[in-house]
C-alpha cells in the first residue's frame, strides 16, 4: 500500500509499504477513505516531537471503512463507517472509565519511555511518535487500528466524509477547548491561532454562548474565516494585541483565553519571540511558548487558560508569578475525543454546524508530501488539507 | 498531479526584502553577541589589535540594529541604522594602522564589511511594508446554517456541561452578590 511517511526533519515521502495486518483479537483494518494533515502533524514535519523513527507512517485524522476485524472484536464488521478517534483507548482502564480518554494507561506500548518523560504514560496515538506507541498512522491506504471495539466512531452513510472526518481530532478538540472554558454568556473568550482548531474553536465558543470571540493571527485567509463564524479579529502583525484586547473588554481583559497555537508560535516583533528562537535553535528549549506569556498577560483576573494547542517539551520564562498573583485556572489537554462524538455527531446530523467549512485543498496521498509544505508556510490560502487514497494524483 | 498540487507549487518562494531583513536581523544579533562575548578574538579576526571595549560597544550597536529589525513593523530605519553602523565599522577597519594590524585579514574584513553593507542598503530601499493580500476568499465559510450571531448560545440549550470542566463558583460571573448559576 501507499503511505506517507517521515524520513527526517522536512523530508516526507509517498512510499510503498507492507499491508497492515491483524495483530490482536480486538483490532480491525480499516481502508481509508480520507484523512488530513493536521497543524500538530507540523511539529513532527517540523522535527520539533522527539521520539520519531525514520519510515514512522504520519497521520491521525482519519476515517474509512472497516475491511478486516479481528476475533475479539464484536463492536465492529466488515463494512461499518467509521471515523477513527487520533487517541487510543481501552475504554476499560480507571481513565476511559472517568471519561479521560487521552491518558487511557493502556494503549501506549511504549509505556516505559512515556513514564520517563512525562511521570506517567498517556494514550497511545496514531502516528505521533514512539513515545506515545509508535503506532503507524492512517494518511496511508489502510490502517491497524489497535483496541479497534473502543476505539472507533461509527458515521452514518447520509453524511459525506467532510462534514464528518473531523471527529477524529479537530472539531472534538475545538470543542473540548471551548467546553474547559466553562463559557457564560458575559464571557469574552479569545482565541490565539486561527488555523483549523481555532476555527472550530470560534464556532464552539460561539455556539456555548460567549458574549464575544475574539481571533488574534496573521494570515488574512485565515482571518477572513474566523469573521465569517462570528469572530473579531486581530492581526497581531499590524495592531497591538494587548492594546486590542483591551479596548475590546473596557480595559479589563478577556475572561477567558484558548490558546490554539502550541509550541511553534510565530510571533514576530517581540522580544521573546527571538529569545525562544535562539533558545530553540541552541537546544536549550524545545517550545516557543509566546502565546502562553501574552495569554497570562492579558487574561482577566480570575480567569482560565484553555490549551488544546500542542506542547512537547520544555518551555521557559513563563510569568508564573503573574499567573499566581491573578489566581487564573489553567485547562489543558489532549482531547478526550470519544466524550464529545456522540454530541457533535447530533450536532452535525442536526446542521448546527458543518465543518467541512474549513477545507481548503483536497488532493491524492501522492500529493502528500508537497501540500505538508504549503500547510506549512500557509501559501495558496491553505488551512486545511484532506487526501483522498486512491484519488488520482 | 492535481490542480492542488499544481497550484501549490506555483506559489514564488526565494529570498524577498522581508526575508532578508529577517536575516541581517539575526545576523546582526549573532555578530554582536559575538562582539560582546569574544571582543579579542573578533578584532583579530579582524586583523586589528584594539580596545575590547570599543568592539563591545559595537556589539551593544548590532543587538540593539538586530532587535530594531525583527520587531518593528517597519525595519527600514534599523537596517539605515545598520548601514550607517556598517560605515563605521569600515572607517575603524581602513584607519587601523600597522604595526596595529594584519593588512590581509584588514583586507578581507573591509570586503565582508561592505557586501554586507550592500545587502542592507539593498533590502533598506527595496523593502515595502505592504500587508499580504488574501490569496482566497473564505469570508462566506462559516461553517453554520445561519448567521453567527443567530445561533450564539444555541448549543446551550442541550449540551450538559461535565462537572470536571466546571471552573470554581467563586470564579463564576457574580451578580447581586452571588454567583450566577446558569445552565445548572
Amino acid at each position: 500500500m501507499k503511505a506517507l511517511r517521515w524520513h527526517g526533519k522536512h523530508d516526507i515521502r509517498c512510499d510503498n509499504v507492507a499491508d497492515p495486518i491483524i495483530e490482536h483479537p480486538r483490532d480491525a483494518i480499516i481502508k481509508m477513505s480520507a484523512c488530513a494533515i493536521c497543524g500538530s502533524d507540523l511539529h513532527l514535519f517540523d522535527g520539533f516531537m522527539p521520539g520519531m523513527k525514520s519510515g514512522d507512517i504520519m497521520g491521525h485524522e482519519f476515517m474509512g471503512e472497516v475491511v478486516e476485524v479481528g476475533a475479539e472484536n464484536k463492536a465492529l464488521k466488515k463494512g461499518d463507517r467509521v471515523v477513527v478517534p487520533f487517541t487510543i483507548t481501552c475504554g476499560e482502564c480507571d481513565q476511559c472509565k472517568r471519561g479521560n480518554f487521552s491518558v487511557c494507561e493502556r494503549t501506549n506500548r511504549n509505556k516505559d519511555a512515556a513514564d520517563k518523560m512525562f511521570g506517567h504514560t498517556t494514550a497511545g496515538l496514531f502516528g505521533y511518535s514512539h513515545l506515545t506507541g509508535g503506532y503507524p498512522g492512517g494518511q496511508a491506504e489502510y490502517v491497524r487500528v489497535p483496541f479497534a471495539d473502543s476505539t472507533h466512531v461509527k458515521v452514518p452513510d447520509e453524511l459525506t466524509d467532510e462534514q464528518v472526518l473531523f471527529l477524529g481530532d479537530i472539531f472534538p478538540t475545538g470543542w473540548q477547548a471551548a467546553v474547559q472554558c466553562d463559557i457564560e454568556p458575559t464571557d469574552t473568550v479569545a482565541i490565539w491561532g486561527a488555523g483549523p482548531v481555532g476555527q472550530m474553536t470560534i464556532r464552539s465558543a460561539l455556539l456555548l454562548g460567549a458574549k464575544q470571540v475574539i481571533c488574534i493571527d496573521r494570515v488574512p485567509e485565515r482571518l477572513a474565516m474566523a469573521r465569517a463564524g462570528g469572530a473579531i479579529t486581530i492581526d497581531f502583525e499590524n495592531e497591538s494585541v494587548v492594546e486590542r484586547l483591551n479596548e475590546l473588554t473596557q480595559g479589563k481583559g478577556p475572561e477567558k483565553c484558548i490558546d490554539a497555537v502550541g509550541m511553534e508560535s510565530h510571533a514576530t516583533r517581540s522580544i521573546d519571540a527571538m529569545y525562544d528562537r535562539v533558545k530553540q535553535a541552541v537546544m536549550l528549549e524545545t517550545d516557543r511558548p509566546h502565546v502562553l506569556r501574552e495569554m497570562i498577560y492579558v487574561c482577566r483576573p480570575g480567569g482560565v487558560l484553555s490549551i488544546p494547542g500542542v506542547y512537547g517539551g520544555l518551555i521557559d520564562k513563563i510569568p508564573f508569578g503573574a499567573s499566581l498573583n491573578k489566581g487564573l485556572t489553567w485547562r489543558m489537554g489532549q482531547t478526550h475525543v470519544k466524550r464529545w462524538t456522540d454530541d457533535l455527531l447530533r450536532r452535525i446530523r442536526e446542521g448546527q454546524i458543518d465543518p467541512s467549512f474549513v477545507i481548503t485543498h483536497t488532493a491524492s496521498l501522492e500529493d502528500g508530501p508537497g501540500l505538508y509544505k504549503t500547510f506549512r508556510e500557509k501559501q495558496d490560502g491553505c488551512i486545511k488539507v484532506v487526501l483522498k487514497p486512491g484519488a488520482p494524483s | 498531479m492535481s490542480d492542488v498540487a499544481e497550484r501549490s507549487r506555483a506559489v514564488p518562494r526565494g529570498p524577498t526584502p522581508a526575508r532578508m531583513a529577517r536575516g541581517l536581523g539575526w545576523f546582526s544579533l549573532a555578530l554582536g553577541a559575538a562582539e560582546l562575548l569574544m571582543p579579542r578574538q573578533v578584532a583579530r579576526a579582524c586583523g586589528m589589535r584594539v580596545d575590547p571595549a570599543l568592539v563591545r560597544w559595537y556589539g551593544v550597536r548590532e543587538i540593539a540594529s538586530g532587535i530594531g529589525i525583527l520587531t518593528a513593523r517597519d525595519p527600514r530605519p534599523w537596517l539605515w541604522a545598520r548601514t550607517a553602523g556598517d560605515v563605521l565599522d569600515m572607517a575603524t577597519l581602513a584607519t587601523a594602522t600597522r604595526p596595529h594590524a594584519d593588512g590581509t585579514r584588514t583586507g578581507v574584513a573591509l570586503l565582508n564589511v561592505a557586501a554586507v553593507t550592500a545587502a542592507d542598503v539593498w533590502c533598506a530601499t527595496q523593502y515595502r511594508p505592504e500587508a499580504r493580500q488574501p490569496q482566497r476568499d473564505y469570508s462566506a465559510r462559516s461553517g453554520l446554517p445561519d448567521a453567527p450571531e443567530r445561533l450564539r448560545g444555541a448549543a446551550r440549550k442541550d449540551f450538559r456541561m461535565p462537572r470536571d470542566m466546571r471552573i470554581p463558583a467563586a470564579l463564576r460571573p457574580w451578580r447581586d452578590g452571588k454567583p450566577v448559576q446558569s445552565d445548572e
